[in-house]
């Protein structure tokens, strides 16, 4: 035990020195990802119809399947409305005043980092994306996706050697057709809401996972997405598949220019875990979330939903969500197996004008399957924060377990923090336990740091970070740091 | 090191401090006690910065400069250091990232570098060895689920980690056991040098048989009314406070 402990305090000083080099980072107060990379652009107009949907599928030299897919999709979304049921004030959004396809007019075929356009380059050192030689030690494939075409894949041979399939989705529509035909739409199908059935017809990348049997993923996997050009909607299509025995985790990270016109982001992520697989999905997200008077930012209407197909198989989504200007998001779990597993760990951290109605499904479908929900939400200025969660036992989950814990954190009293629970539970040998809390930081923790020299900003800072540490503990090493210093940069002159 | 001349201090439009006059100098250590509400916590909290209460006359020179100017966190990392009579509790927030952030913030106030992760654990070590703290402490998030003794504890802990100039201990001795009250007193001597000072908050003689001070006073009503040397203390725990209400109040 103490060895443990005493790991624990290194990791602890390691994440502190962090700290304090954020801390002087913290002097430059706008958002610090706001530029953008002159590329080409090879770009269709804007609009969206039938034509644009074929064209887009004809760039993309997709088999007919996928032409038919997104057809579907369309002709559903022409029928639906947009959602007005979350806790949103959404402006009224043109979806004719959009570019739903632009594509890096160079398509680089690389075989090393030298080939890589200069420009591009720099755009990821300003990042600060690990795409080079020294991350291979840290553990993390890249798939780097700026805009909407892939353009660098890294560690693939490392991968394909276990017989892991990580790529874009368009490569996998073009390689792998039978399995992509097989599980897209599986999850969420096409017509499953407004902004997936959007995103269905007509996504243009995203990535692709694939886990074989009883194969261990033995690195993380990440892909960082960033918004690059002006006035184009980004709609990212991903899907994960982990056969029988199998395991991964994944790492998804956001950055985004700064803008003065909204920018939609409607993007679907599909996770099937069969018998026994395990899946970890983790975000880190930071697309531009307005400026502090609400002007600007992304919307970003997610739709994410994993299904414990095979028995004993879990999900477990872990989001750190502090940008955008509104989201509207649920990562949910279908416990279809029995003995399956669903977990969501989220922060969600609004200040200025932000909005977030975000939380989870778990539908309980499986014998003695079990979900867990724990939601940390943050509002700061003028900002409103909700959780909406639903727990859905059927009739045959016997023993379905649920424990959900939502708390909220209230800075300053201009912003409002709200908790939608849903319990629909059709079978009586369900436990469900719901706990929820709702504070404020203490003037009294903010004088009793004072008082051991640190300043008000960062005493909320360090408040703020330990009251997410039970999600944040959920992210791999590389990626807490990161969303310990988002946060924190994210409450900037929110206090005092 | 410290000097305090009138202080008058409100809190809520109502007047607690009416007049304090105190001298502390490097090497000493003074006791202050006094009736329940005599002003012996606002004194602290004045001191230290607290924004409850409003000085609205005096002047307070802490090694020169004018204390009352400098903001909360700037009085810390000029040295000053309170020992709260109630320690807040910030979960998730473990003890060895605060502590941490708070020496940095120190050292980056006096233009020094901040300590290596290692040499930051070592000293970690030294300081609970020097004022003998369960390991355990330093563990867990601050204060949370300590009990009250734990809690006076971690206080010590935390001024031996900061090495204060002048630390103010407000009833540091109240809610604590024999044993937790000799290892308190015990930081608190170990930790005294010829070049810091220390003022010992607090309603009992009890915590002055272990530490011994080089004065006592009395405050009553928000003005010290009595001073003199550690025998004071002794004859305040034989006869109660009446006779100073009395005394004062003819």
């Amino acid at each position: 035990m103490p060895e443990i402990r005493f790991k624990q305090t290194i990791l602890e000083c390691i994440m502190a020195t962090e700290q304090d080099k954020l801390l002087e980072e913290v002097t430059n107060r706008e958002y610090q990802y706001g530029f953008h990379t002159d590329i080409e652009m090879d770009m269709l107009p804007k609009g969206l119809d039938e034509e644009v949907i074929k064209e887009i599928s004809r760039r993309k030299k997709e088999p007919e399947f996928m032409l038919e897919f997104r057809l579907e999709a369309y002709r559903n979304w022409l029928k639906m409305e947009s959602p007005d049921w979350a806790h949103l004030k959404i402006p009224p959004i043109d979806f004719q005043d959009m570019i739903y396809y632009a594509a890096p007019k160079k398509k680089p075929q690389l075989e090393s980092m030298d080939e890589v356009d200069p420009e591009l380059r720099a755009t990821f050192d300003k990042l600060g994306i690990p795409l080079d030689e020294q991350k291979v030690l840290a553990g993390v494939a890249v798939d780097a996706i700026i805009d909407s075409v892939s353009v660098k894949t890294t560690f693939r041979e490392t991968l394909a050697e276990k017989g892991i399939i990580f790529c874009s989705i368009s490569e996998a529509i073009q390689e792998y057709p039978d399995l992509v035909k097989k599980h897209l739409g599986s999850v969420v199908p096409p017509g499953d809401n407004f902004f997936a059935a959007l995103n269905s017809a007509v996504f243009s990348d995203g990535s692709f996972v694939f886990i074989p049997k009883g194969v261990r993923c033995p690195m993380e996997l990440s892909s960082y997405f960033r918004i690059n050009a002006m006035n184009t909607g980004q709609f990212e299509r991903t899907l994960i598949v982990a056969e029988d025995d199998s395991y991964v985790s994944y790492l998804e990270g956001c950055t985004a220019p700064m803008r003065d016109e909204n920018q939609l982001h409607a993007a679907v992520v599909e996770i099937v875990a069969l018998d026994r697989a395990e899946v970890k999905y983790s975000t880190v997200q930071n697309w531009y979330p307005g400026d502090k008077n609400g002007k600007g930012g992304i919307f970003n209407f997610v739709t994410k939903r994993g299904i414990c197909k095979g028995d004993y198989s879990k999900i477990s989504w872990t989001q750190v969500e502090t940008g955008s200007a509104i989201t509207w998001k649920y990562p949910s779990c279908v416990l279809m197996g029995d003995h399956t597993v669903g977990e969501f760990y989220s922060v969600a951290l609004t200040n200025n004008y932000q909005q977030a109605d975000t939380g989870t499904k778990m539908i309980h479908l499986g014998k003695n399957t079990r979900s867990l929900i724990v939601s940390k939400g943050i509002s700061a200025g003028f900002s409103q924060n909700s959780y909406r969660g639903l727990v859905k036992v059927s009739k045959r989950a016997e023993n379905a377990r649920n424990f959900s814990q939502c708390d909220s954190l209230l800075l300053g009293d201009k912003c409002g923090a709200h908790t939608f629970p849903y319990l629909e539970i059709n079978n009586n040998s369900a436990k469900v336990e719901h706990e929820a809390t709702t504070s404020k930081i203490g003037e009294d923790q903010i004088f009793y740091c004072n008082q051991r020299g640190i300043d008000t900003e960062n005493a909320v800072g360090l408040i703020v970070n330990g009251y997410v540490k039970e999600v944040i503990n959920q992210l791999p090493m590389e990626f807490a740091v990161e969303a310990q210093k988002l946060l924190q940069i994210s409450l900037e002159g929110s206090v005092g | 090191m410290l000097k305090i001349k009138d202080l008058h201090a409100k809190i809520d439009g109502k007047e607690i401090l009416r007049g304090i006059n105190l001298e502390v100098k490097a090497g000493e250590i003074h006791a202050i006690m006094g009736p329940n509400g005599s002003g012996k916590s606002t004194l602290a909290a004045v001191l230290t910065g607290n924004e409850a209460f409003e000085v609205n006359e005096g002047e307070v020179e802490f090694n020169g400069e004018d204390l009352l100017d400098m903001a909360p966190e700037d009085r810390a990392r000029e040295g000053l250091f309170l020992s709260f009579q109630y320690p807040v509790e910030i979960p998730g927030v473990s003890m060895t990232n605060f502590m941490r952030t708070a020496l940095n913030e120190q050292k980056k106030h006096k233009g020094e570098e901040p300590l290596s992760a290692s040499d930051f654990l070592k000293l970690m070590r030294d300081r609970k060895k020097l004022v003998d703290i369960d390991s355990d402490l330093t563990n867990r998030s601050v204060n949370e689920g300590f009990s009250g003794g734990e809690k006076k504890k971690n206080e010590i802990f935390q001024m031996a980690m900061l090495d204060p100039k002048l630390a103010i201990l407000d009833e540091t001795d109240s809610g604590l056991d024999i044993d937790a009250l000799r290892i308190v007193a015990n930081g608190v001597n170990k930790l005294k040098r010829s070049d810091n000072a220390t003022i010992l908050i607090t309603h009992y003689q009890r915590l002055l048989d272990y530490i011994e001070p080089d004065y006592v006073h009395v405050l009553y009503k928000g003005r010290i009314v009595k001073s003199a040397g550690k025998e004071l203390a002794r004859e305040l725990e034989e006869k109660g406070y009446d006779w100073i209400k009395k005394e004062f109040e003819e």
